[in-house]
């Protein structure tokens, strides 16, 4: 199958945005879900290096779940902006979600600092 | 500080935010979103450089390491509220038709983030060790 053979038609079944403006932001959604897994890759280095305990295991938990919740948020958002062109709108409520977790894995920075 | 209020009562009512005004054109919401995830990366950022400051300069004395370390954490948490508080402004201005909202937050964080990195240079180059 040469260049020309792929026409517009079967390339995709929604139009193309020509500026590709949801894939830069769904690549924008995988840069912050690698910077959230870099701190909490350093959270459970942290927590581990006062050896295994209670406050360890809770707080290396809790780093993960927080981790998770913010892969799940970026997860939901990547799929809606796969989807259809226009997208559906990002909410006050995603946007609340991701930067709450955000602000609980600092929480639990503070915590293992002090 | 009422307007901030106000603010965090549209996080978490979504439905509000689409009664006023008329939908934009969604290149600009994303690009609203965009802005909103690269706060949010500042954020991550700060915050993984207070854990940094924390496990990469143990021989500094307890009271420095520390101090350096929350202020980085603290910087991150103002970020990752401003990125919310500036992403609903901003998409509310876009709906209204008016100006993007101004603010003095990046110039603060600037001047904060180079007080610290003055004073970790300071502190690593004396070596006030514990």
């Amino acid at each position: 199958m040469t260049a020309q053979d792929r026409g517009p038609e079967d390339s995709d079944h929604s139009p193309r945005d020509p500026g590709l403006q949801p894939e830069r932001t769904r690549l924008a959604w995988r840069r912050t879900t690698l910077a959230a897994t870099v701190v909490a890759v350093l959270a459970g280095k942290s927590a581990l290096r006062g050896g295994p305990g209670v406050t360890t295991f809770v707080v290396c938990a809790l780093c993960c779940g927080l981790w998770l919740g913010f892969l799940g948020v970026a997860h939901r958002r990547i799929r809606t902006l796969s989807g259809a062109v226009p997208p559906a709108v990002f909410t006050p409520r995603h946007a609340s979600a991701a930067a709450l977790c955000t602000i609980a894995l600092a929480v639990c920075a503070t915590a293992l600092v002090l | 500080m009422i307007e901030f209020v106000r603010n965090v009562r549209l996080w978490f009512a979504p439905e509000r935010i689409g009664e006023e005004g008329a939908t934009p054109d969604y290149r600009f919401s994303l690009a609203n979103e965009r802005t909103f995830l690269a706060w949010l990366r500042t954020s991550l950022a700060l915050i993984g450089g207070g854990f940094a400051v924390d496990q990469f300069l143990p021989d500094l004395r307890w009271a420095w390491r520390v101090g350096l370390a929350l202020g980085l954490l603290a910087a991150g948490v103002l970020c990752a509220l401003r990125a919310v508080n500036h992403w609903v402004r901003c998409e509310r201005a876009m709906r209204r038709g008016e100006d993007l909202p101004v603010s003095r937050f990046p110039a603060l964080l600037s001047i904060g983030v180079a007080l610290v990195a003055v004073a970790m240079v300071v502190v690593v180059l004396v070596g006030w060790e514990g």
